[in-house]
């Protein structure tokens, strides 16, 4: 089996981003930047499926500028074996992503492509469903759990009401959930192998996508501030609040 | 400017969600409901107040088979319309990639026909967008807007479909309960990692029983076994904007405050004056939660206050 996987290059969950003070987005200059989480889920259960014996090739994707080949080595030091980056300093929006997903996949044709639930930045979870429609193949998105059985993989998903499991018959789209691994953190000997795997760097406007944005971001801007309230001192006076904030609400 | 929604279900009856994309929706235009299930949840969804039609079409349980219905009646309507759930976050950007459409999720306000809010970095940002495109693919947070009224009487218009799909539908496991929806509550009480265990858990329910509240859980306890997962509220579980959340045990992690920013009101009860989510509580009531929770069910249970 072939698989595929897509990450993406994302601020680094762990910082605390900044809106710019003239409302035209999140500040990037200068801010650490590092793998989607989510993406390094899809990479780590790719990997997992190669170490079972049941993938012999995993080929990693990202879409941005030439800084992206950074967790394209992540991926590569993880266990993925070889990466294409399409190039691009125009921020793209999740369609025109897609639509250079389903370029690569009709060229590397993956048995199985897994892709995060939804990246970190703009917090979309669009890419894996757009991908799957766009080369017409079934998909599971918020994956907690693959099994391989035969030729088709059963999948459980993380879903509002708890956990469903569906089966999915091979070439198929695969979203991944936090609860589907722990990712590992590759050793440096692993570090230093990923560079010398192979490494295709391809304009995305070679590619023949029309790329062009559909919407306009008018306005970013801070949510509003909570600030402190009060301390209260004791359990009495904390009931005779919360009663007298239930007796005010409007029953709806 | 016609709307089609996509009805939510909630296992065999509506999900209280639906009324409130669907008072969302009439802001757009007229709205047509679509039903992909039983009759009796068609019957309900016609009772929502700015619903014109219920197409009532066969159950599907997947994305592929709700796109190809979806993608069937598109031509008919301007906006294409559901719920920011698990079920529409699936379908959704299959059907507006189907249909060369970008489409704008999450939304949490709508500023005009084709304007819209929506939360970006785990809702640390708003971004506001134009979407100038001739046909709109949207999914609003229902935690943003009010329900829809009832006392409507829409006709229903049921439609022969021929569903298939290549995924196959193995199993639903459902966390059975008569707690009331996380998603839509009035009332939130959730429970952190301090809680220490399923056991510890109980008493944050039993707190959330005197008020009729929805329990949440933050990711950590709900890695940790002391919650399901359904429970989860943040970044990656539930969206949430209750008139009243009650946070015990909690610190506050980033994706957390992710999860409650809609909340009205914060109670926070934590041993730590210093953790983040008491420096943005409403209200504070600093010790410890093995105490304090009993005593205040207790006093609430007093009150008679279950809604």
């Amino acid at each position: 089996m072939k698989i595929l996987v897509a990450v993406k290059r994302v601020v680094d969950h762990n910082v605390r981003i900044r809106v710019r003070p003239d409302g035209s987005g999140v500040e990037t200059n200068g801010v650490r930047m590092s793998m989607n989480p989510f993406c390094k889920h899809a990479v780590e259960a790719a990997v997992q499926l190669a170490e079972a014996g049941k993938a012999d090739e995993i080929v990693v994707v990202s879409i941005g500028p030439k800084a992206s080949n950074d967790v394209i080595l992540t991926a590569l030091a993880m266990g993925a074996h070889r990466g294409i980056l399409i190039e691009t300093d125009a921020a793209l929006e999740t369609l025109a992503i897609a639509k250079l997903l389903a370029k690569v996949v009709d060229e590397e044709q993956p048995d199985l492509v897994l892709l995060g639930k939804q990246a970190v930045d703009d917090d979309s979870n669009h890419v894996g469903q757009m991908l799957a429609a766009l080369t017409d193949r079934p998909q599971a998105t918020f994956a907690s759990e693959i099994k391989l059985n035969g030729s088709e993989l059963e999948v459980t998903r993380e879903v509002d009401y708890g956990r469903e499991t569906i089966g999915l018959p091979l070439p198929a789209i695969i979203t991944a959930d936090l609860r589907l691994n722990t990712p590992r953190n590759a050793a440096l000997p692993m570090v230093m192998k990923a560079r010398s795997k192979p490494l295709a760097v391809r304009p995305a406007a070679e590619l023949g996508i029309d790329l062009a944005p559909r919407l306009v971001v008018e306005n970013v801007s801070p949510p509003p501030e909570r600030v402190a309230g009060r301390t209260v001192a004791s359990v009495s006076e904390l009931a005779a609040i919360i009663v007298a904030d239930v007796n005010e609400m409007e029953a709806i | 400017m016609s709307v089609l929604v996509l009805a939510e279900l909630d296992g065999e009856v509506l999900s209280p969600a639906t009324a409130r994309i669907v008072a969302a929706a009439t802001q757009l235009g007229p709205v047509d409901l679509l039903v992909s299930g039983p009759q009796a949840v068609a019957e309900s969804a016609s009772g929502l107040s700015g619903v014109a039609r219920v197409i009532l079409a066969p159950a599907t349980a997947l994305a592929e088979g709700m796109v190809d219905l979806l993608a069937s009646l598109a031509p008919g309507y301007d906006y294409l319309v559901a719920s920011a759930s698990t079920t529409g976050k699936d379908v959704m950007p299959r059907l507006a990639a189907r249909l060369d459409i970008q489409p704008v999720t999450d939304i949490v306000a709508i500023e005009g026909p084709n304007r819209f809010t929506r939360p970006i970095y785990a809702g640390n940002a708003l971004e506001t967008v134009t979407d100038g495109q001739a046909r709109h693919v949207l999914t609003f947070r229902a935690s943003a807007f009010r329900p829809a009224a009832g006392g409507n009487a829409a006709p229903i218009e049921t439609r022969e479909a021929t569903i298939a799909s290549a995924a196959r539908f193995i199993a639903a496991h459902r966390t059975e309960s008569d707690i009331p929806d996380l998603a839509t509550a009035q009332i939130v009480v959730g429970g952190g990692v301090s809680v220490g265990s399923a056991e510890g858990f109980r008493l944050i329910e039993a707190l959330g029983k005197s008020l009729g509240a929805a329990i949440g859980a933050t990711r950590a306890a709900v890695d940790a076994g002391y919650a399901p997962n359904d429970w989860q509220v943040g970044q990656t579980g539930k969206i949430i904007a209750p008139d009243l959340y009650i946070a015990i045990g909690i610190s506050g992690a980033l994706q957390h405050l992710a999860g409650i920013q809609g909340a009205k009101k914060i109670v926070a009860i934590n041993t730590d004056a210093e953790a983040p989510i008491v420096k943005i509580a409403d209200v504070a009531l600093i010790g410890d939660l093995f105490e304090i929770v009993p005593q205040l069910t207790a006093e609430l249970e007093k009150a008679g206050l279950k809604r």
